[in-house]
């Protein structure tokens, strides 16, 4: 079970990679298949169960690009 | 659900137009952020000199002032002294601040101006493009020290928190980083201490950032916060440097 | 309200607290040191601050974060200082905030000298800053006019939020004379500082003091309205006195403490039955553009007297545009014209005595 889901505002994400450093289950990557509005690959989970919400990666966003909630 | 993490109401919806990867983003959310916690945005009025940050005023969500390249504290200093009761700081860079700001820096930590300041130090001149700063590293490559910086010819790197330092007003001094979740918390935390040193009247107060310009380093930004690790905190030692004297 | 024989740079001090001053912001210079002197007395017992910073550069962006707040602010300084203050200023002009600079001339260039000059003309009327900006520039002849112009150079600062610039020569800092500090009621509606940054209370979005405008067009925009602002003020605050236009040979002009000397002069040539007018600018710029089309059919010729090597004569080229030929006279470095001196010119010029 799932104990933490983080979402992604797409479209202001700068595909920099910095939030892809920080997660401790490392499932946060950048999404290669898509390009955003401003043209990067935008940051992505594809495991979120088994994130656990300690919101590392939003701690190393420079741009507000994720929202952290705890079940 | 809980929400553990969202976007602070310190800083507006405009987005920001520093490159991908600029820690400047973190430090902003984490000045925004203390101020929200600390209650005193309503209060809050930021100066942002000349640099890649002077578009802060877009940036924060509280009074601004834009000031001319190294005058910030200048600024911040008729500010405070017209609302002692106000919340005062400025947010400077390395070039703003090591070079062009230095007489204006050291005067606010001499006079012990009750205001904050956050130094960022990526150690280049960003906004107008990779020159060499007062901070840049021996060896590391600018636009203006094309074949690395050399200590013949630049000297060495300033080390302005350990300078700052030594001056009475200057009531808390620390140096941080933004490299990683566990620095980025702990860079929080000094931030509040500096906020609450203006609050609590104790005299000028200053936190120099280590931050990263992946544009101007010619590295990609993960590469970035790996050379900051590996380079810039050797040079630069992390931890506090001066801390208000706890009355008895 | 009784006389007081006070020396000028104290009579701005306290003029300037009179007008609602509460901040100063300065930096050592001769020969404006007392003004700073004083206001670290006074400003204090009137409620405001006082603070010497570590130059005239930092002054001046106290100035600009003080008045961005909202403050009546001002600082003084002296002919280099004044240059050191021009980036300061043109960025008060850009964020269209309200201040008064007091400029004590001295002998210039560079570190020059320290006695009298009038050798800023150029600086402070052409903007000694960067773009297009201009000053509303005062220059008092004596001490009360000095006084009664403060409390303009305050209001007007504030109306329009622009910065407003007193300029004396060294003898209007340092000489002595009765000044009388009438109550004086603004001419000016002056509305709420509700643009100053204050702290928004969490009750507005957050107020911006800045002059930077990264859009070109923004940039055309921003220029466009402050040259809007600056036709105002020129269609409004010239100031000027003449003295003896009618049958005047020739008209000279003089501002400041130079144009009592030329009044001496023209008094004594009246005996000798030679008929010269003076046209004496109040404010340097606006230029009195209007007091030159009072001048009589009569009059041959323009003649500048300045304490300087020759500035506002070019002023007086552009406002003749061809209608009479164009003199200077002047002495510079800190040496004072004498009556005599411009007696002499001006018979020169007339071909002496008939």
């Amino acid at each position: 079970m799932a104990k933490g889901k983080v979402t992604f505002n797409e479209d202001i994400c700068k595909g920099c990679g910095l939030c892809t450093t920080a997660c401790p289950v490392n499932i946060v990557t950048l999404d290669t298949s898509k390009i955003n509005v401003k043209g990067f690959h935008p940051a992505a989970v594809f495991e979120m169960d088994k994130c656990i919400g300690c919101a590392n990666c939003a701690t190393m966003c420079p741009d507000l690009v994720i929202t952290v909630e705890r079940i | 659900m809980a929400v553990v993490f969202q976007k602070t109401k310190g800083l507006t919806d405009k987005q920001t137009h520093y490159c991908p990867g600029c820690t400047h983003g973190i430090i902003h959310r984490l000045v925004a952020e203390v101020l929200e916690e600390l209650g005193v945005l309503g209060e809050a009025i930021g100066v942002a000199p000349v640099g890649c940050s002077v578009l802060a005023y877009e940036y924060f969500n509280c009074d601004m002032q834009e000031a001319s390249h190294g005058r910030a504290p200048a600024v911040a200093t008729g500010i405070k002294r017209v609302h002692p009761d106000k919340v005062v700081f400025t947010y400077q860079g390395d070039g703003d601040l090591a070079s062009i700001g230095t007489a204006e820096i050291v005067h606010v930590a001499h006079r012990g101006e009750k205001i904050t300041t956050i130094f960022v130090n990526n150690a280049i001149y960003g906004m107008t493009g990779g020159q060499m700063a007062p901070t840049t590293l021996i060896g590391q490559r600018a636009t203006t020290a094309p074949l690395g910086r050399t200590v013949e010819h630049s000297g060495m790197p300033l080390r302005v928190s350990e300078m700052l330092a030594t001056i009475n007003g200057a009531a808390y001094v620390e140096r941080v980083a933004v490299n990683t979740p566990a620095n980025v918390r702990k860079a929080k935390k000094a931030i509040k201490n500096a906020f609450q040193c203006q609050l609590d009247g104790k005299g000028f107060s200053i936190i120099e950032v280590l931050s990263t310009c992946p544009t101007n380093w010619g590295m990609t930004p993960i590469d970035a916060l790996k050379w900051l690790e590996n380079n810039m905190i050797p040079y630069y030692p992390i931890g506090n440097l001066r801390t208000p004297e706890v009355e008895e | 309200m009784a006389k007081i024989l006070m020396k000028g740079n104290e009579a701005i001090g306290a003029a300037a607290i009179k007008a609602g001053c509460k901040y100063f912001f300065g930096y050592p210079i001769t020969p404006q040191n007392e003004l700073p002197e004083y206001m670290s007395r006074e400003l204090p017992k009137a409620g405001g601050v006082f603070l010497q910073a570590e130059s005239e550069v930092a002054a001046i962006n106290m100035v600009y974060g003080a008045s961005g707040a909202g403050a009546r602010v001002m600082t003084s300084s002296s002919s280099p200082g004044i240059a050191l203050k021009q980036e300061g200023i043109t960025y008060i002009a850009g964020a269209e905030l309200p201040c008064v600079i007091v400029n004590i001339v001295r002998g210039g260039p560079g570190l020059g000298g320290i006695q009298p000059a009038q050798s800023d003309y150029n600086q402070v009327t052409r903007g000694g800053g960067n773009g297009d900006y201009k000053l509303l520039v005062y220059a008092p002849a004596n001490l009360q006019e000095m006084v009664d112009l403060m409390q303009e150079a305050f209001d007007a600062a504030d109306y329009y939020r622009t910065p407003v610039m007193m300029v004396g020569d060294g003898m209007i800092g340092q000489i002595m004379e009765p000044v009388e500090f009438k109550e004086s009621v603004s001419r000016f509606e002056l509305p709420e500082k509700d643009w100053a940054t204050v702290g928004t209370g969490n009750k507005r979005k957050p107020n911006i003091a800045n002059s930077l405008f990264l859009d070109p067009a923004e940039l055309e925009k921003h220029n466009v309205k402050l040259q809007e602002k600056y036709a105002t003020i020129k269609a409004n605050e010239a100031r000027y006195e003449t003295y003896n236009l009618e049958n005047a040979q020739l008209v000279a002009v003089a501002y400041g403490t130079t144009s009592r000397i030329l009044r001496n002069a023209i008094n004594e040539l009246k005996e000798k039955g030679i008929e010269v007018g003076m046209i004496r600018p109040i404010t340097l710029w606006p230029f009195p553009e209007e007091a030159f089309d009072q001048i009589p059919a009569s009059c041959k010729g323009l003649l500048s007297v300045e304490m300087s090597m020759g500035q506002m004569v070019d002023d007086l080229k552009i406002v003749s545009n061809g209608r009479w030929p164009v003199y200077f006279y002047g002495r510079s470095g800190g040496m004072i014209p004498t009556p005599a001196g411009i007696i002499g010119k001006i018979e020169e010029l007339i071909g002496g005595a008939k």
